[in-house]
């Protein structure tokens, strides 16, 4: 692999964690206090008591291990896993912000780190200088600054406040400005970690845009998310990484279906057991989601014959709206599959009081295809607009079929495209007529055709 | 809700095309290595020099937000030694009477907080520097020597106004220095300056690790005043006690300051030199430590 932008061998990264004392920075005293300990053991070995006295004072986490792979010039890796599975670690790593305990890594090409929105960014100073202060902390000379700052300020569309101090800023408009900094960088190898998790739906697709822009023109991009969507979407491979160590290496759609249906990441249930977090407002908040199956158990693989219930869960907090749930299915390559909302006819139109409430969406059997659906959830009012949660991907199942020849693919066993796959009905006529005869004119057509003589 | 359920983010996928890999470059793109490292590391003055832009852009930020919001500005780098002479020309020129080596004290003194004013800055900023850029730190690759320097040159422009001032403040007093002289005043000014980096570079990189440290910091600089002839000539100072004295290398700013400017005799003498040796020991030192305590910073702020 000569012409490969990154080449990564055995690479691992130990953190020491003091085992008395989580969580508190190492003080000066404790340094003293081992130091007199330490000798004090050594003496003591010295006089031959033997020392049982190191009851360890840390504990060694790797939070990386015996990770190598190799990137090609000009390729889009997408790193998906858990949290806490290493993946920030190894961007650090990569971005030599920290140094590996172990391995080595090497990189050929001018790299860009993107870890967080707004790096450099200062609150006091104004959008134009907190431009030059991002630009030359990710990389960018003075000079090419000064070429693209026209481009950099209309790309963000916060034009008119570039002279006002940016902690005036919305953090929409903070979001854009970073991201149009970072989004006119031009180095050979750009590392993205879950930046555009933020901003609105709008900008990231233009940041997103903008990036395919850069890998098409031949630059190396490692980009960690936990957008499944858009890493099959950016990524031709992708590496899934937990414990610490990578556990796939492939094809982007067969690493992160791999990954999606694995105990590793989303599942067929989840839930916010403090109000607190829960997504949400002062009038609602989101409490759980699942998927279910007829029975009522929950269930992360279903039968394509079988009706699945989404089942929402979410707390009312304040009388007086008139309240509705939705539900958005998407497919592993990010297609919208539908979007079903709530019409049962006892809550229609009817605002809702204070409690909790439970509504089920049941997808009938024989609808959706085989594959991994992603479920978003959503409670709004509809008029005037207002949304009070909307989470993406926040549950996923499996629809297989287990070809006993009763569902839509009958006795093929082959590939069936679609998003759906409803079980539909097929009539047949046989005409007892010999095979080459004229065909009969259509009727329908045969009356359009000779409508006024 | 329904305004919001489109949330895929992307066009289609253009499929990636073999053609679209440009040629390999004709100038050999740059090669970095990330390996674990051992021991001490060497400076690498030549990556500091590529890097020169962030230092530009630390300082300019550091200047630039210390006078936002202010009303005065930069004023408060001469009325932070003038208030400070103010009380030392009362308490311990007037009242006290120490000797003041034949110059008037006030001159005597602001002569002293000068390059005083700069080193007490330089090492409370600088100190503390990686433990406030710790966002920066862990998201960013530069040379971490950057953070503790920028924040030592951002006390610059307030030297350099508060020496105007010293040199207004001469004339006043009737003193002419001679051009010569003039010229040598800016050469304590850069020993003043590799002593407060030296102490920035030990402290910034101790107290990463070592919390304790920004306490202590405060309290060395006050201690550090008064161990240097700043209310008080150092012809105070026995004799015999005066090569020791001179370690503390802003003894010798100070008093090269005097010498330079307002004529006194220089008392420390050979001391001097021991000053500036050890300014330059600690900064050596200072740096190579630094370099290698650096390699933890991202895990420790």
């Amino acid at each position: 692999m000569t012409d490969s932008a990154i080449c990564v061998e055995n690479l691992g990264k130990r953190y020491k964690i003091p085992a008395q004392r989580p969580s508190t920075q190492p003080m000066l005293r404790d340094a003293l206090t081992d130091a007199v300990r330490n000798a004090f053991d050594r003496f003591r070995i010295l006089g031959r008591r033997a020392s049982v006295s190191a009851r360890p004072r840390h504990t060694h986490v790797w939070a990386l291990r015996d990770v190598s792979f190799n990137v090609p010039r000009g390729q889009i890796l997408g790193i998906v896993g858990p949290n806490g599975a290493g993946k920030s670690t190894l961007l650090k790593i990569l971005s030599r912000i920290t140094e590996p305990t172990e391995g080595r890594a090497e990189i050929r090409g001018r790299v860009a780190s993107l870890l967080e929105v707004g790096t450099g960014f200062h609150p006091e100073l104004t959008g134009r200088e907190n431009v030059y202060l991002s630009g030359t902390f990710l990389g960018m000379k003075r000079a090419e600054i000064d070429r693209k700052f026209d481009e950099i300020i209309d790309f963000s569309g916060v034009a008119t406040f570039i002279e006002t101090p940016v902690k005036h800023y919305s953090s929409g408009m903070y979001v854009r400005l970073a991201f149009a900094v970072a989004a006119h960088l031009d180095p050979d190898i750009l590392i993205i970690d879950e930046v555009l998790a933020v901003g609105d739906v709008a900008f990231q697709r233009k940041c997103l845009a903008k990036m395919e822009d850069v890998g098409r023109r031949g630059r190396t991009v490692l980009f960690v998310s936990h957008n499944m969507t858009a890493v099959t979407r950016l990524c031709e491979r992708a590496i899934l990484v937990a414990e610490g160590r990578i556990q796939k290496d492939g094809a982007a759609s067969d690493v992160v279906s791999a990954y999606l249906l694995s105990s590793l990441s989303t599942t067929a249930r989840r839930a916010w057991p403090d109000p607190g977090t829960a997504p949400g407002t002062d009038v609602a908040r989101l409490r759980s989601v699942r998927v279910r199956t007829e029975e009522g158990t929950t269930a992360d693989v279903v039968d394509i014959r079988r009706p699945v219930g989404l089942e929402i869960v979410f707390d009312v907090l304040q009388p007086g709206h008139i309240l509705v749930p939705a539900f958005s299915l998407f497919t592993e390559s990010a297609i919208v599959a539908f979007t079903t909302i709530d019409l049962d006819p006892e809550w229609r139109q009817r605002s809702r009081p204070v409690g909790r409430f439970v509504s089920t969406a049941w997808v009938p059997g024989n609808l959706l295809a085989e594959g991994t659906l992603l479920v978003s959830v959503g409670l709004a009012v509809h008029s005037p607009p207002v949304s009070h949660f909307f989470e993406a991907n926040v549950v996923a199942f499996q629809v297989v079929d287990i070809n006993e020849g009763d569902s839509a693919r009958g006795d093929w066993d082959g590939n069936v495209r679609g998003v759906v796959r409803p079980l539909l009905q097929w009539t047949t006529e046989l005409q007892l007529v010999p095979p080459d005869t004229e065909l009969s004119p259509d009727p329908l057509l045969g009356a359009r055709k000779y409508p006024q003589s | 809700m329904r305004n919001d359920t489109d949330t895929s983010l992307v066009a289609p996928r253009t499929p990636h095309r073999e053609d679209s890999v440009p040629p390999a470059s004709e100038h050999p793109l740059p090669r970095t290595i990330i390996q674990p490292s051992r021991g001490w590391a060497p400076l690498n003055l030549r990556e500091l020099s590529e890097y020169k832009g962030i230092l530009y852009f630390l300082i300019w930020r550091d200047i630039k937000v210390r006078y936002k919001q202010t009303v005065i500005g930069v004023a408060w780098a001469v009325i932070q030694p003038l208030m400070t002479m103010g009380v030392l020309a009362v308490f311990f020129g007037h009242l006290a009477k120490v000797p003041s080596d034949g110059v008037p004290y006030p001159i005597f003194a602001f002569a002293g907080l000068v390059p005083w004013t700069f080193f007490a800055y330089g090492v409370t900023q600088s100190a503390t520097s990686l433990i406030s850029s710790g966002q920066l730190i862990s998201k960013v690759y530069f040379p971490r020597l950057l953070v503790p320097t920028a924040r030592v040159l951002g006390g610059t422009p307030d030297i350099a106004l508060s020496f105007l001032f010293l040199l207004g403040l001469c004339w006043y007093y009737g003193l002419r220095p001679s051009p010569v002289a003039m010229l040598l005043v800016p050469a304590f000014f850069v020993l003043a300056l590799v002593t407060s980096l030296a102490v920035g570079f030990w402290l910034s990189a101790l107290s990463a690790k070592y919390r304790d440290i920004q306490h202590a910091v405060p309290f060395l600089v006050q201690l550090g005043l008064f161990a240097t002839p700043i209310a008080y000539p150092s012809s105070l100072v026995p004799e015999r006690w005066r090569v020791l004295y001179g370690l503390n290398p802003m003894a010798g700013v100070v008093e090269g300051v005097r010498w330079a400017l307002l004529g006194t005799d220089n008392p420390l003498g050979i001391a001097m030199l021991i000053s500036a040796a050890a300014a330059l020991t600690l900064f050596f030192t200072g740096a190579f430590f630094f370099r290698r305590m650096e390699r933890t910073f991202a895990d420790v702020l």
